[in-house]
């Protein structure tokens, strides 16, 4: 099944999202969970706003210095025994991976869970070419079940609900009993945990994304909980990483910097469980390990954000805090975004990535509340990039036509203050007007957007310009 | 035009650069040598006693236990406890590793001991950490056949065992070690930062241990509390 973006579609995603009641059931937790266990965490741990500094300028100096950086990773990973390939495009990529699995004659082939193997569609790929790929991350093992992207991008399956899941392990696991009890979450858990443990001895491949790749030392590194990754890197005859150019950090004291503020931000933890970092294939002493070690660097348009309005895009490094921190993904969830990334990381990457043209409408999803950039481990300007997005959607003349002339109508006057105030204060009083015995409307022309969902107030005494300019002269 | 040349050519198109600027190559030529640190927090940075202390304290809160011995020959009776008070089998796998292999064993009751490669009959297993960071209960464990990476993630139940001089305040300490082990920009095949035990809140957000990997984790700090010396930040 292949995944084509629905990103055009973000306003009807929306309508049939805030309908569902069991997406609204299951995004209630992100709300109530995820916030105040991250201020806690945070909370304990003076240090980490300078963190987040040094997390930023660790980021910018590397990007910086992204091609000697790059070049130096490069002579680490083959001097200790692994290939670097590198993929300008999500083709390139998926047909590398595809190269390296039939060459070895792979079968099936073990996922850790990846966001580039989400963006590139690798799954479909090595499905339509007779290899079975395997996700292993509980949640990825779900959604893989349900032949669905991520809708968050370290909880693939925040959108879903026990009862679902339920339903779709007993639709799947059709060779077990079928009044076995799968209540509790514990259940779910103690079933794929059975049943991927099979698939992690029989793999012939692994693949795993990475959460840093090191210049100083050649070294791949990720971050997980539940262990799956290493059990899918460390058994299998070939290991894969699949990693985008912007993944490089200088040193292992980078590092260091780095995971403080990637737990805290994504999980709410003091430290993930599993950090592991990876250099080369199996050495000559050791008793496990991979017997090949690739490392596919991903492109697909990164370098032309270098130096440009998105360039900070490609300090993130997926912890997910700004989708738990924002209230329009709170009420939507994260397939309404119609791609691989949601949230405001998503709004601002994704028409990056697949055009202006088609993600549009994501950079528009926002009520820029700003909490996004409050709490970035990176300090991305999260907020500033949406509003360069909407800047050229209007100079591409690809936003609507009644936004355009709404827009042109609100400008006319703008330009004219005397005309903006005479407007203003004579609509607000004729309001007030017809208003007042309710002090609300129900109903508006023009502005049944809003009075569909909710009653518009009645204006109250002069405009705010007017009552400004009256304190203005008290205060004198 | 190959793919490597169209992405650095890319890169250095949009960063304005040829790559063969001097300044440029020796500004990252001298970050990689000097691998300067940033920002360490001070909550790893206290005396050796209470360090040990902010470690065991830290494994228990990342859902960990832990046991204590002044000496290491208590081992293997720590290890056959760990397994009588889960009521586990009496087995454990291990690793070759000499600080492991001259233990008596045998002296352990019906604790049986083997180094045959992991199967599915091992339950549990005993590895030995290379250091380990109080800052989060992190452990420290570096592949190869004194330790096999198999013995962290296929058993049930990992048990390892840290001695307290290998115990430092944060992850910044932990590189000298390695670089000193290993060589200068150089590593071993993996090196784990094992926090507590596996786990996953992918189901409604509901915390379960062991996902994939161990169930429980069970460490073992082995040595004198330790002098009041005041542990130091490596320099960059």
């Amino acid at each position: 099944m292949t995944h084509v973006a629905t990103s055009p579609r973000f306003k009807e995603n929306a309508h049939a999202a805030l309908a569902d009641p069991e997406l609204q059931n299951a995004l209630k937790f992100v709300e109530v969970n995820l916030i105040q266990r991250r201020r806690d965490v945070v909370d304990r741990l003076p240090e980490f706003d300078a963190l987040r500094d040094s997390a930023r300028d660790i980021k910018n100096h590397t990007l910086a210095h992204l091609d000697l950086y790059l070049e130096a990773y490069e002579s680490k990973v083959t001097a200790a025994g692994g290939h670097v390939h590198y993929a300008v495009t999500a083709d390139d990529a998926k047909a590398i991976v595809l190269d390296i699995c039939k060459r070895l004659g792979a079968k099936t082939v073990t996922k850790g869970k990846s966001m580039v193997g989400e963006e590139i569609g690798l799954n479909d790929h090595l499905e339509a070419n007779g290899i079975v790929p395997i996700e292993t991350d509980l949640g990825e093992y779900i959604i893989q079940l349900r032949h669905e992207l991520p809708s968050h991008i370290i909880m693939p399956a925040v959108h879903l609900t026990k009862g679902q899941i339920e339903a779709d392990f007993r639709r799947a696991h059709t060779n077990l009993p079928a009044d076995r009890n799968l209540a509790e979450a514990r259940d779910l858990l103690t079933e794929a945990r059975a049943i991927l443990r099979e698939k992690f001895l029989a793999a012939d491949v692994g693949i795993t994304g990475a959460n840093f790749l090191v210049a100083e030392t050649g070294t791949s590194i990720i971050v997980t909980n539940e262990g799956n990754g290493d059990l899918t890197q460390t058994l299998p005859k070939a290991h894969i990483v699949l990693a985008s150019i912007e993944k490089l950090v200088p040193t292992l004291e980078d590092v260091a910097q780095m995971l403080r503020v990637l737990a805290r931000s994504a999980t709410a933890q003091e430290m993930s469980v599993y950090t592991t970092l990876s250099t080369g294939p199996r050495r000559p002493e050791d008793p496990d390990g991979p017997g090949e070690y690739h490392v596919i660097i991903l492109d697909n348009g990164r370098s032309s954000m270098l130096g440009g309005d998105f360039a900070d895009m490609l300090r993130c490094i997926r912890c997910g805090a700004c989708m738990n921190h924002c209230p329009v993904f709170h009420a939507v969830g994260g397939h309404a975004y119609g791609w691989v990334y949601p949230g405001p990381m998503g709004a601002v990457l994704t028409p990056s990535l697949i055009g202006v043209d088609k993600a549009g409408q994501l950079p528009n999803a926002s009520t820029f509340c700003g909490r996004c950039e409050e709490i970035c481990p990176v300090r991305i300007p999260l907020p500033r990039m949406m509003r360069s997005w909407r800047e050229r959607e209007f100079e591409r003349h690809l936003s609507p036509a009644t936004v355009r002339s709404g827009l042109a109508f609100w400008a006319f006057f703008a330009k004219r203050p005397w005309l903006y105030g005479l407007a203003t204060s004579l609509a607000s009083r004729l309001l007030a007007l017809i208003g007042s015995r309710n002090g609300r409307f129900r109903w508006l022309p023009l502005a049944t957007g809003w009075t569909r969902y909710r009653d518009f107030p009645a204006p109250q005494g002069a405009t705010f310009q007017a009552q400004w300019k009256a304190r203005g002269t008290q205060r004198r | 035009m190959s793919a490597r040349e169209q992405i650095f050519g890319s890169i250095r198109r949009s960063l304005g650069v040829t790559g063969t600027e001097a300044p440029r190559r020796k500004e990252v030529a001298d970050r990689i040598s000097g691998h300067p640190h940033g920002v360490i927090p001070a909550r790893g940075q206290v005396s050796a006693k209470e360090r040990i202390a902010l470690f065991v304290r830290m494994v228990e809160a990342a859902a960990g236990s832990v046991t204590r011995l002044d000496d290491r020959a208590g081992v293997p009776a720590a290890v056959a406890d760990f397994l009588r008070q889960n009521n586990l089998p009496m087995t454990v796998r291990r690793g070759a590793d000499p600080r492991l292999a001259d233990l008596a064993w045998e002296r352990a009751g019906t604790l049986e001991v083997s180094t045959a490669p992991w199967d599915a009959s091992a339950l549990s297993s005993v590895s030995h950490a290379l250091s380990a960071v109080a800052e989060t209960g992190t452990l420290v464990l570096v592949s190869g056949s004194d330790n096999p990476t198999r013995l962290n993630f296929l058993p049930d139940n990992h048990i390892v065992v840290i001695e307290t001089k290998d115990i430092v305040g944060d992850y910044e300490s932990i590189w000298p070690r390695l670089r000193e082990k290993f060589g200068d920009g150089l590593m071993p095949r993996v090196v784990n930062f094992i926090t507590g035990p596996s786990r996953s809140a992918d189901i409604e957000q509901t915390l379960i241990m062991g996902a994939h990997g161990p169930r429980r984790l069970h460490v073992i700090v082995v040595g004198d509390p330790g002098e009041p010396s005041f542990g130091t930040p490596q320099a960059g």
